[in-house]
């Protein structure tokens, strides 16, 4: 019962990563049509930054209010500075479908490689602000502890903060209108390209988020989040690739499982787990289990 | 196509004659270029014919080099068969792959085949005949004794490969010509119109994956006879970004550019080396460098030839011609 | 006040799809512009309210110049265009598309004062608030469409086939709206129609374009009695 328990729980903190990058690039997906593979690059320079906080001020919390900054910075700047230029430039030739996936590629890999250059491919380790040791049940010691407690905690902040900015607010409206239809957006008034640039950011910052939550369980590298990138793209997939709301249910799905594979099967079938759900839902439901109405063969 | 097959003869001619006078150095990387040559062809086949994209081509390559060390570590079957095995066997896997993610577009190959390269080490540490990070031990053997004694592994490595990779080309550029390549590009400029036209759309989608997947298969067996072992760290993500850079360099659809990109992926290794030694040999420039280069050649090449150099070189030759005229 | 377009042309690539057109909209006019598929209505409306760009010419709103601003500014000088083919965002809900037509002036209070203006228009609208989009019928979509349009309070309103697809009774009651839009609000409508009887019948001026240029332009009763109009145009 314990172990039920605490998968569960350790499951929840680990979805709630997931989450929060898987909606990162559907964001971006909805918005752009790419599936911004560079978002794992974004999200190591944030974390590197956050990393230099900790070391010089010793706060977590400032260096997390600093990564989201970064973060979303660095999202305005790739959509605004290489992505618009990228669509304006490349307009012909068979390279025109594959060059967003291309160029996001590309630039992973700078991204990578700065990071590299500037911190060095060390393992670096981030402190979490309250404790790693499990909860103690009686005699028992939980592997739930209060850092993910907190982790299930922000992520749910976040969830809501968003979820109030995409319902409640114009701001949200016109996120949404220029994903779905940019041209009716346009049309009423809408300022599509800044609002798309909005859009990135605002990614980014997520994508910041859950980068610096899933360093102190584990160690820093250039590319040491590469495997969130995938966890974070299959959970969209699971989802639909389309909703943030299916983005989170793919989250917490992905998270559940793979937790509860790695206690009850084996813990090195993290990875494989992951791989099966993807295919799994590639072949029996496309358009996720969140169903949009889109086709995700256009 | 006879034709054809006579120039790639002459060809090989040339490559064996420039073999035996350049240093060892050379000859490895010769054998190096012949195994990029291959495993980018098999990329401009899914991509520039088929228009799927595939990030994790550097997995499907481990996946033959461990198909052909076990083949000849623990079967102890000849070389040429387990080179035969590899590109098959890889082949039916990327098959049931690309059942799943190539009968959808874009986005969804890409992020299936990515996670697959970046998971891959996890996989080999799983099961114990894998050999884990150590990988496994492929005993090349020794040139046949009746090329001579002064005739070295490496340039037995070379004529392997590079025999190989002229096969390979041959049956690619015929492949790409039969109805078959014709298909293909129906489908990557229209999709709908193709189905429309009769073409069984998922089902070539599926074989345009499984016959590029059987190349890099190939070109993964090779790799390792190349480097003796086969490990999760001959095959790391890099080397999948590496593959599309190289193919997007030559022209994505572009057979005639792929050396190109196998010869620049080659020595881009030796020009970070150069640099980082000026720089005192810094582990952070040794270790990051190569990904820079290989990175911002991609970009740029989007950027500024992204149909090609073949492309470019065609436009350039009509602005001329249209300013002298 | 009034609309000027002068000596137009568009190209679409190496196609001139608009070629040299020249017509005036008195303001609280209806100009209807027919003509039949690829005559270049649409183009042309696109051009106007900035979504594709002119090669040659010149459009004048009073005194804004349409050509100097983007689409998303043009509504802010009050002129609103409704797409072709029922343009409402399937995903949002009828007020969520509502809203979004007066988003850009950031007044609340205004905008739901305008919101009732246009159920009172559209009382079916009223009825469905809460919906999304893409469970309306065909004619409520429009509606919907033109309602998004109105709530940006415009004075020159672009119409591009509002009766595409509908049925001949939803039709009628989009065109005696859109009349109704002229007399009551006193708003200019540019209304490019397929539907050349529908359209000369409710409106003022009319413009007969064909492979880009015009051919035929005069009162609306003018080229309903013009027999090449008629036999062209109207098929009797």
């Amino acid at each position: 019962m314990y172990k039920f328990i605490s998968s569960l729980l350790i499951g929840l903190s680990l979805g709630a990563i997931y989450s929060l990058m898987s909606i990162s690039l559907v964001l971006v997906w909805r918005s752009t049509r790419v599936v911004n593979f560079a978002q794992a690059g974004q999200a190591i320079v944030s974390t590197y930054i956050a990393y230099e906080v900790v070391n010089r001020t010793g706060s977590f919390w400032l260096a997390f209010i600093v990564a989201i900054l970064a973060g979303a910075l660095l999202g305005a700047i790739v959509d605004r500075y290489f992505m618009r230029p990228l669509f304006k430039r490349v307009t012909t030739g068979p390279i025109v479908a594959i060059a967003p996936v291309v160029a996001t590629l590309g630039l992973l890999g700078i991204l990578r490689a700065i990071v590299g250059f500037i911190w060095g491919v060390e393992l670096k380790p981030i402190a979490a602000p309250v404790s790693l040791d499990g909860y103690s049940l009686g005699s028992e010691v939980l592997p739930f502890a209060p850092y993910n407690a907190l982790v299930i905690l922000i992520v749910a902040i976040v969830l809501i903060v968003l979820s109030l900015l995409f319902q409640k607010t114009n701001l949200g409206l016109s996120l949404r209108a220029s994903a779905f239809s940019p041209e009716i957006a346009r049309l009423s008034g809408v300022r599509v390209n800044e609002i798309r640039t909005l859009g990135w950011a605002i990614a980014g910052a997520a994508g910041a988020i859950a980068g610096i939550l899933a360093t102190p369980t584990s160690y820093l590298s250039p590319n040491s989040l590469d495997i969130l990138l995938v966890f974070g793209f299959a959970a969209a997939v699971i989802g639909g690739l389309e909703s943030m709301v299916g983005a989170v249910v793919g989250g917490l799905v992905l998270g559940l499982g793979v937790t509860f594979v790695s206690n009850y099967v084996s813990t090195s079938l993290i990875f494989p787990t992951a791989f099966v759900f993807l295919i799994v839902i590639l072949l029996v439901r496309p358009s996720g289990i969140v169903a949009g109405k889109r086709s995700r063969r256009a | 196509m006879r034709k054809r097959l006579l120039l790639f003869i002459a060809l090989g001619w040339v490559l064996l004659f420039i073999g035996d006078r350049v240093d060892e150095l050379r000859v490895y990387q010769g054998a190096s270029i012949a195994v990029y040559t291959i495993a980018i062809g098999s990329i401009i086949l899914l991509t520039g014919y088929s228009g799927q994209i595939s990030l994790g081509h550097g997995a499907l390559m481990a996946f033959g080099g461990y198909v052909a060390a076990l083949c000849v570590a623990n079967a102890s079957l000849p070389l040429w068969f387990a080179f035969v095995m590899a590109a098959l066997l890889t082949g039916i896997f990327g098959g049931v792959l690309g059942f799943a993610a190539a009968r959808l577009s874009g986005p969804y190959l890409a992020g299936t085949t990515l996670a697959l390269a970046v998971g891959l080490p996890s996989l080999a540490n799983q099961f114990s005949i894998l050999g884990g990070e150590q990988g496994i031990y492929l005993d090349p053997g020794l040139p046949p004794a009746r090329l001579g004694e002064d005739f070295s592994q490496y340039k037995w490595f070379f004529w392997i490969t590079t025999l190989a990779a002229l096969i390979t080309m041959f049956w690619l550029s015929n492949i790409l010509r039969s109805k078959y390549g014709r298909t293909w590009r129906a489908l990557r400029g229209n999709e709908v119109a193709a189905q429309l036209c009769g073409v069984h759309t998922g089902r070539q989608k599926v074989l345009a994956f499984a016959l590029s997947s059987g190349l890099a298969g190939l070109a993964g067996a090779l790799l390792v006879l190349t480097i003796s072992t086969v490990s999760p760290s001959a095959f790391p993500l890099s080397l999948s970004f590496a593959l599309v850079t190289g193919a997007v360099v030559s022209g994505i659809y572009d057979l005639k550019g792929v050396m190109l990109g196998a010869v620049i992926l080659v020595i881009i290794p030796e020009i970070a080396d150069s640099v980082a030694s000026r720089f005192g040999d810094s582990l952070k420039i040794i270790s990051t460098l190569p990904g820079l280069l290989v990175s911002a050649l991609l970009i740029l090449a989007v950027l500024f030839t992204p149909n090609g150099p073949g492309e470019k070189l065609h436009h350039l030759r009509h602005k001329r011609k249209a300013h002298s005229g | 006040m009034s609309l000027v377009v002068s000596n137009l042309s568009v190209d679409h690539g190496a196609i001139r799809a608009v070629s040299g057109v020249s017509f005036t909209v008195e303001s609280g006019k209806i100009a209807a512009i027919i003509g039949s598929n690829g005559a270049g209505k649409t183009t042309l409306l696109r051009t106007l309210s900035g979504l594709k760009s002119a090669t040659h010419g010149s459009a004048q709103w009073n005194d804004h110049d349409l050509f100097s601003v983007k689409p998303e500014f043009n509504v802010r000088h009050g002129i609103a265009h409704v797409g072709e083919g029922k343009s409402v965002i399937a995903e949002l809900s009828v007020e969520e598309n509502l809203h979004l037509g007066a988003i850009w002036r950031k007044n609340k209070k205004e905008m739901k004062s305008t919101q009732l203006d246009v159920i009172e228009l559209f009382p079916i609208l009223g009825e469905r608030i809460k919906q999304r989009a893409d469970t309306l019928s065909g004619g409520e979509r429009q509606m919907l469409a033109i309602g998004r349009a109105l709530m940006s309070r415009p004075q020159l309103l672009l119409l591009d086939e509002p009766s595409l697809g509908l049925a001949p009774l939803v039709i009628e009651q989009i065109f005696q709206t859109i009349k109704s839009l002229r007399d009551q609000m006193s708003l200019t409508v540019v209304l490019v129609e397929q539907n050349a009887l529908g359209a000369l019948e409710i409106a003022d001026t009319g413009i007969a374009l064909n492979l880009g240029k015009v051919v035929v332009a005069g009162s609306a009763q003018s080229l309903l009695n013009d027999p090449a109009v008629r036999a062209a145009y109207l098929g009797y």
